[in-house]
């Protein structure tokens, strides 16, 4: 790959001899599991072109040889650290097209499940975030608070980050006894410990001067890029599919959606710790909230049949707006399973942002876009 | 669903046509039971009124074109001929205020030798919109030898209308070869460089023991 | 002995040569050994003491060699599938895999002595894999965490993903599990330091 064709206009032209081509990844500690193509002249980005792929597993072609319930297990593994909100909206669409009605626990339920796996998805990437910025304090705090909602998570679903617990028709089993206090002393002592990370880290001279100001996107080319979740919100836009389009009770919790207007990699880092914060909020609520006895599960025939049609259901994930599409042909197995995962949304962005930037600056841009490589390759 | 009549897709148009848009891969044979299901059902509620006006819209400027396959309480769903899709998307972005496109998910039909590409559009600008997906879906023809960028299966490309869908489509184009004229990077994005096989999205690429 | 070391000071000098003269006209008149060893091959010889001298203190040497390796596993960072977030585990302060010796050291593969295939192994990642694994200083040990580098696990179907890793690379450990737990794979650690410690140190010296 000597030039990657860029498109018009992103392409910093300059003279031949000047321009080095580096592979960053796929092993590579700045990298993950892609690599990232870039030319540099000195020490400054003039050309960038991701390839991803390293990981690509080909789910959408299994997805067609299983039935709604088989699909379930693998269709978690792209991110296995958000394995809750990754089946969302599969199992939301499967549910349409199989005509299930879901009882009302199972889905307070679910929102609760879905708000802990999203605190564990944001506490491991900004654990990882610690390691590209060389902040080792960063990699251990979040590592080892997410250990204390992996616990809570264990005894909900029985395994660490493979839950596989959100199935058609509900969730897989009920809560254990007492379920609910443990849960709310957790998420307080949770809350409490994640307001440190302030000090520590968000107001930390040196991430600031590391992230602030680097890797700016505006506005106007959030939407046209069509970005999403945190990389979304931190250019101004205020949209979330919780408040938004509320699926199953979120229109009955009380939360809010936090918005930065900078769009540099400073507001997109600290978007995500806003969001644990909110998410312990509505997992209080739920918890209020939900019924307190009841079914949790639809019982289903064997190898149920799909509605003819297509569906498609979107969610907002640790990442962002997460869109499943089903198309059915009345056979217990679907005809098209298409994921629009928003890693894969975000990974447009990476060529706009790099591309003018110092080297240097390209670990703490690449991950400040809330990408998960497995994700984006499906 | 069926126990939830307000989410029936709604029959707009014949009936014929919404057996040839809606039945996937299956034979286009007589009527069937889809067809006379939501004739059977004459309580059918009145159509979300949000979604129809959408809908009329398009279906005013465009016509014979476009074909309106469903309209459910926030979605809609169009269908295009692959010469009129252009049109169409420039005028969902420049009237109704859709500006970016959530997911581009092609669709293999070898029965209708047509493979469908399926636009999702969403708004983050209009508010009105912000819960509404706009389904716009074409078909191009299928050839049984493809040859990935050098046979008929060609669509335009909209990536001058919406600037997101430039990795979407190229993921389309590897896993079903579907070559997007005008966008300007059809290359290969997820699979090995060396892959020589069929797109492995097509119906007659079959996996393993399968 | 006085002729060894002699041997062993001067390779091919002057002094090597005069003294197998003196020792031919003391044997009387054979020319054999002068035949023999010349000062061309001299080294033939010294190769040989070295063999004797590690022969002597083998088993010591190797002993000190195999704990230096033992407790300094360094993994290469190369993360091939979702089995990377139980490995980032196992560093967090919970689990504490540094404790063994075992760093994610984010430096040059050259220092490296681990590889932890971590998942998945798709077509597109398997040339680069045994790349990284070629580049890498002997001694070297592979350890194929997770279902999918064992046998392909929940993939075994999918078009672009390889049945195991046994066709790549040598592995020394299978660590079991989608996704192992961190527990199981400090577990597996534990067996490959069990299993360099029975190793011959000299094989790779």
């Amino acid at each position: 790959m000597s030039s990657p064709t860029l498109p018009p206009g992103l392409a910093i032209q300059k003279a031949d001899e000047r321009i080095m081509t580096l592979n960053v990844g796929p092993q590579h500690p700045g990298s993950g599991h892609m690599r990232i193509v870039v030319q540099i002249d000195g020490d400054q980005i003039v050309a960038c072109d991701p390839d991803p792929g390293y990981v690509h597993r080909g789910e959408e072609k299994m997805a067609e040889y299983r039935n709604y319930t088989l699909n379930v297990p693998h269709l978690e593994r792209p991110v296995i650290h958000d394995s809750c909100n990754i089946l969302y909206p599969y199992v939301l669409a499967s549910e349409e097209l199989l005509g299930l009605e879901i009882p009302e626990r199972a889905k307070y339920i679910r929102v609760i499940a879905s708000e802990l796996n999203r605190c564990i998805y944001i506490q491991y990437w900004l654990a990882i975030y610690g390691i590209f910025l060389g902040h080792s304090t960063m990699f251990m705090w979040p590592a080892g608070d997410r250990e204390l909602l992996i616990d809570l998570m264990e005894k909900m679903t029985g395994a660490r980050v493979t839950h596989s617990y959100f199935i058609p028709g509900g969730i897989r089993n009920d809560l254990p006894a007492n379920f609910e206090d443990v849960c709310l002393r957790q998420v307080n002592y949770f809350e409490k410990r994640i307001k440190e990370y302030a000090d520590v880290f968000y107001e930390n001279p040196i991430l600031i001067s590391r992230t602030a100001n680097t890797g700016v996107l505006t506005r106007e080319n959030a939407i046209r890029l069509g970005t999403t979740g945190s990389v979304l919100r931190a250019s101004g836009i205020d949209y979330d599919v919780r408040k938004k389009e509320p699926y199953d009770v979120y229109d009955e919790l009380d939360f809010e959606t936090p918005v930065l207007k900078d769009g540099d990699s400073y507001a997109r880092s600290r978007i995500p710790w806003l969001d644990m914060m909110e998410s312990c909020r509505i997992i209080r609520d739920a918890l209020q909230k939900m019924p307190k006895s009841g079914s949790v599960r639809v019982k289903l025939k064997p190898n149920p049949k799909g509605e003819l049609g297509s569906v498609y259901k979107r969610i907002e994930s640790g990442r962002g707006a997460l869109g499943c599409y089903i198309v059915s042909d009345k056979k217990p197995e679907p005809y098209r399973v298409k994921l629009s995962v928003p890693s894969f949304r975000n990974l447009i962005a990476m060529p706009h942002l790099l591309i003018g930037e110092k080297l240097g600056n390209m670990p703490s841009i690449y991950w400040s876009l809330n990408y998960w490589p497995v994700e984006a390759d499906r | 669903m069926s126990s939830d009549p307000e989410k029936e897709p709604i029959e707009k148009k014949s009936e014929e046509q919404k057996s040839s848009e809606d039945k996937p891969a299956a034979a286009k044979p007589t009527p069937k039971p889809a067809a006379t299901k939501p004739a059977a059902k004459k309580e059918e509620p009145e159509l979300p009124a949000f979604e129809k006006g959408l809908a009329d819209k398009i279906t005013e400027k465009f016509g014979e074109k476009t074909t309106v396959s469903y309209v459910k309480p926030d979605r809609i769903g169009i269908k295009v001929g692959k010469d009129d899709l252009h049109d169409v998307a420039e005028f969902a972005r420049d009237v109704l205020n859709y500006d970016h496109v959530e997911s581009v998910a092609g669709v293999d039909y070898p029965s209708d030798k047509e493979i469908e590409v399926v636009y999702h559009l969403s708004s983050y600008t209009d508010p009105t919109l912000s819960r509404q997906v706009l389904e716009l879906a074409t078909r191009a023809q299928r050839e049984e030898d493809p040859i990935p960028g050098n046979d008929a299966t060609k669509l335009k490309s909209l990536r001058d209308v919406f600037y997101s869908v430039e990795f979407h489509e190229r993921e389309v184009f590897e896993m079903l070869g579907v070559y997007f004229e005008g966008h300007p990077d059809n290359r290969r994005l997820l699979l090995p460089e060396d892959w020589a096989d069929l797109p492995p999205l097509r119906k007659d690429f079959r996996i393993k023991g399968r | 002995m006085e002729q060894w070391r002699l041997l062993y000071n001067n390779q091919g000098g002057e002094i090597f040569g005069s003294y197998l003269y003196k020792s031919k006209l003391q044997l009387g008149g054979t020319n054999l050994i002068k035949d023999l060893v010349t000062p061309q091959n001299a080294n033939v010889f010294v190769g040989k003491l070295g063999d004797i001298l590690e022969k002597a203190i083998d088993k010591p040497l190797g002993y000190a060699i195999n704990w230096g390796r033992i407790w300094s596993l360094w993994p290469v960072h190369i993360e091939t599938a979702c089995c990377s977030v139980e490995f980032g585990a196992a560093s967090s302060p919970r689990y504490d895999v540094e404790r063994f010796g075992i760093i994610e050291a984010f430096g040059s593969l050259r220092q490296c002595d681990l590889v932890v295939v971590q998942g998945t192994i798709t077509r597109k990642m398997a040339p680069r894999l045994r790349l990284v694994y070629d580049q890498m200083p002997e001694p070297k040990y592979v350890i194929a965490m997770g279902a999918c580098a064992i046998t392909g696990g929940l993939y075994f179907d999918s078009y672009n993903v390889l049945p195991g890793i046994d066709g790549v690379l040598p592995v020394d450990v299978y660590v079991p599990g989608c996704p192992p737990r961190p527990e199981t794979l400090i577990q597996g650690c534990m067996l490959l330091q069990e299993k360099i410690k029975r190793m011959k140190a000299r094989k790779f010296v």
